[in-house]
């Protein structure tokens, strides 16, 4: 591989992971209360509104139904409201983010329906209201559990960002796709592959170490 | 005996005073069409153990949770230390529960939090500052015995202990009452046995009220002052332990009582023809007579019968059981089949106050 086509190398690397860790933070933020909110609101939750709980599900089923590289196109307009602009880096994480914020509350949703309700019960019982069940109950019971799904959530960010080159947002797989592919240099196709491969394991490593280390469940 | 005499025994004076914590009044609750709860109306008084026994699906565990504002009743009042609770909010109610503790069969710990913040939990709820909590968490922790176990988490503790945290932790504010949910019904028997022992010494440390509800006698037997039996949603019958133990007014209660309380052997159950046996029999024909009685009379009661007796009779089984301090006896005799010795038996059995039962006769003996 030649300097010039290292340095490209080694930006579009830094440009995935820009775009997947923001447009990740930005889904853990927003997902979570979203998922919370689905937990809460459905049958039997500790806030039950049939019509809220409707009225979400339709909202997390809609944005999870589009494919990702079609609502990259449709978002063009917000992403340009938020942003300034509707081409580059900057801009991809916006349709990132809101793809990924439905996708990671769907999972926070069942993780937190997984929390045990006697231990809900407890903590009502105890006097407790819906804050403390989300802050004392909920949130720390299901954390083993989230933080495996925003693992999960992360590595699939990793590969929709590839698709963000459509929008000139650079990254892995749109230097893959670009020179990779459309040039026939096999080498660099070679080394996005092997550095996905590492940066995924890599993930999913720290996911699972985190893992083991919060669950005191055994 | 009608239960209602009965409820002047030792058990009545032992509740210091006759202060309710917990009154109930005509409680209904259904589920659809089915009625869960069934119109009860139950008290509990300060300082005693009251046990709620009942069936699976009797409506004890939809009873209990009507205490602490849990399940809402359809209709009927509910009054937690003198305050009517069945209007009022979510968060109104917050302030009452915190007035009750709660223990449950699955102990119901959290798996994120180490043994001192379980304890500390419903302190934190209370607006507690974290110093103040941990030191009322260790002393706790220590009332039941589980003073080195503070930084381990739930997942490290036996079945027991798990319990005995739930405990401490039900504890932790103070409560005018404690609730228990079938909390030794997930334990092995011993430790069922310690798991008791600390509630009744907390009991009378703390003068604390509890209610608990099981469906096992023998929890009853060994703790409770009182005891109410709830069967399809309805209190079916309610007194000292004692005198439930030694007359059962109901069919339910008899049941329930079977497992804890002797009955006649199933060997003589076979070969028993009804009627006591008749004088024209010849051999070794028994009566047999299934024979209650409580109280310190219950002692000399087979030595009298002895010495009244002339041909003497037979024990088939039986015993006196000490309950709550008091003798209570039953015993299944054979009576010779002689002319008259069973009238002979049965007439000084009633003279000595004890209620008798001719299950019928058996020819010839074991």
């Amino acid at each position: 591989m030649s300097p010039v086509m290292l340095e490209l190398f080694i930006r579009s690397f830094w440009e995935t992971v820009v775009m997947t860790v923001a447009s990740g933070a930005i889904s853990l933020v927003a997902g979570l209360p979203l998922g919370l909110a689905l937990v809460a609101t459905a049958k039997g939750g500790i806030a039950e509104n049939r019509a809220v709980n409707l009225v979400l599900g339709a909202i997390v089923n809609g944005f999870r139904s589009v494919p990702f590289i079609i609502l990259l196109v449709a978002l063009i307009p917000v992403t340009r409201f938020i942003v300034g602009t509707a081409i580059g880096m900057w801009a991809a994480i916006v349709p990132l983010a809101i793809a990924a914020t439905p996708y990671f509350a769907r999972i926070a949703e069942v993780s937190l329906r997984e929390v045990d309700r006697g231990l809900i019960e407890a903590v009502r019982a105890m006097g407790g209201n819906r804050w403390t069940i989300i802050r004392e109950v909920l949130v720390p019971e299901a954390l083993p559990s989230l933080v495996a799904g925003f693992t999960v959530t992360l590595i699939t960010l990793i590969g929709a960002s590839a698709m963000a080159g459509a929008i000139g947002a650079g990254g892995l797989g749109d230097l893959a796709i670009r020179y990779g592919y459309q040039r026939f240099e096999t080498t660099v196709m070679v080394a996005v592959v092997a550095v996905l491969i590492v940066l995924v394991c890599l993930i999913q490593w720290v996911g699972d170490l985190l893992v083991a280390r919060l669950d005191h469940k055994n | 005996m009608s239960s209602q005499t009965l409820s002047a025994g030792p058990a009545a004076e032992s509740g210091n005073g006759q202060e309710a914590v917990v009154q109930l009044t005509d409680v209904r609750r259904h589920f659809g069409e089915t009625p869960a709860i069934d119109g009860v109306s139950l008290t509990v008084r300060k300082g005693e153990i009251l046990g709620l026994i009942g069936r699976s699906g009797a409506g004890k565990s939809t009873l209990i949770r009507c205490l602490n504002g849990l399940e809402r009743p359809d209709s009927g009042s509910i009054r937690i230390e003198g305050r009517e609770i069945t209007g009022l909010s979510e968060p109104e109610l917050q302030p009452v529960r915190r007035r009750i503790g709660m223990i449950f069969q699955h102990f119901n710990l959290l798996s994120a939090k180490t043994v001192e913040e379980n304890v500390a939990l419903p302190l934190k709820i209370g607006g507690w500052n974290r110093e103040k909590r941990l030191a009322r968490a260790a002393e706790l922790l220590d009332l039941v015995g589980l003073s080195g176990k503070a930084k381990s988490y739930p997942a490290a503790l036996s079945g027991g202990q798990k319990q005995r945290v739930g405990i401490a932790r039900a504890l932790a504010a103070g409560p005018a009452l404690l609730l228990s949910d079938e909390a030794t019904s997930a334990l092995d028997p011993e430790t069922t046995a310690s798991i008791l022992e600390l509630l009744k010494d907390i009991n009378a440390r703390l003068g604390l009220t509890i209610l608990l509800i099981t469906h096992e006698m023998e929890v009853i037997r060994t703790i409770a002052d009182r005891v109410a039996v709830i069967d399809a949603g309805v209190i079916v019958e309610e007194g000292p332990v004692w005198s439930v133990f030694a007359d059962p007014q109901t069919e339910t209660t008899q049941n329930l009582l079977a497992g804890v309380r002797p009955g006649l052997p199933q060997s003589v159950a076979a070969r028993l023809l009804p009627g006591p046996a008749s004088a024209a029999q010849t051999g070794a024909g028994e009566t047999i007579l299934g024979v209650d009685l409580s109280g310190p009379e219950a002692a000399t009661l087979l030595s009298g019968l002895s010495a009244e007796l002339s041909g003497g009779f037979r024990l088939i089984h039986g015993g006196i059981d000490d309950i709550q301090g008091q003798p209570v006896a039953r015993f299944f005799l054979g009576i010779p089949s002689t002319a008259g010795t069973a009238a002979q038996a049965i007439a000084y059995l009633e003279r000595r106050g004890a209620k008798v039962e001719v299950f019928g006769h058996v020819a010839g003996h074991a």
